[in-house]
């Protein structure tokens, strides 16, 4: 079984990535890379990656992360992050990124910021 | 006691969850609560990937050794690669302003923020030994 899937979703101008699995060093952190490297390919900028279903992230995942929202920068576009997990919340907390990364527990809040 | 467990691994990233699933078992069967198993989990992914990438740079022939120990305190691990070391005082940190937005270079953070203790020795024969514990 993939250690991760990957779904995208358009609400408006804005692409929602809804990731479900584990984002890791490997296949997981290549799947995040793939599908970031995809939707901007299209001209899509503006971002929205739902971690919800995150089971577990580790240091490769939170780097892809980082390396997904300075890529989505240098397009002009922007990335936020929804329903963060008390693990991935305590990881970003850690590594100081809750202070880079816009985050939101609620979709609507989320698309409304955009 | 769980008794002792000693894995060796090939020098590559599918290593990383091999490791992690030994020392989830390990750490299940010892008893620790959620928390204590996710910390080492953590631990254990963050120093494989080390070794492998950083210590034996992806080099098959060389081994990654892992023990999983249970002490009278809680939880000992080692990892050994077989690579040419390094200082982890070398490592920038990653929570500086100028580093926050680099793509690697967190898991020496992840270990000691997750683990009671981390230490790193030169080994007999060459490679770099993490000794990483978890108090219960």
């Amino acid at each position: 079984m993939a250690d991760i899937t990957i779904t995208e979703r358009q609400a408006g101008d804005v692409t929602i990535l809804d990731l479900d699995g584990k984002v890791t060093i490997g296949e997981g952190s290549v799947a995040l890379r793939g599908a970031i490297r995809r939707v901007l390919g299209e001209g899509k900028t503006k971002l929205l990656l739902n971690l919800g279903h995150v089971g577990y992230i580790d240091s490769s995942g939170i780097g892809e992360l980082v390396s997904s929202f300075t890529a989505v920068n240098k397009e002009g576009g922007t990335l936020k992050l929804l329903n963060l997990t008390e693990k991935i919340q305590d990881l970003l907390a850690i590594t100081k990124l809750l202070t880079v990364f816009d985050v939101y527990e609620n979709e609507a809040d989320a698309l409304a910021s955009f | 006691m769980t008794e002792n467990v000693q894995i060796t691994l090939p020098s590559r990233i599918e290593s990383v969850d091999e490791a992690a699933a030994a020392a989830e078992l390990f750490a299940k069967d010892a008893g620790l609560a959620d928390d204590m198993i996710f910390a080492i989990d953590l631990a254990v992914r963050e120093s494989v990937a080390n070794a492998v990438k950083h210590g034996n740079k992806f080099d098959e022939s060389k081994a990654v050794e892992v023990s999983l120990a249970e002490t009278a305190e809680g939880i000992e691990i080692k990892v050994r690669d077989y690579g040419s070391g390094f200082r982890p005082e070398d490592i920038p940190d990653p929570t500086d302003r100028e580093n926050l937005l680099k793509a690697n270079g967190r898991g020496i953070l992840f270990m000691r923020s997750f683990m009671d203790e981390v230490e790193w020795t030169n080994a007999d024969g060459g490679g770099l030994v993490v000794t990483m514990a978890k108090k219960r």
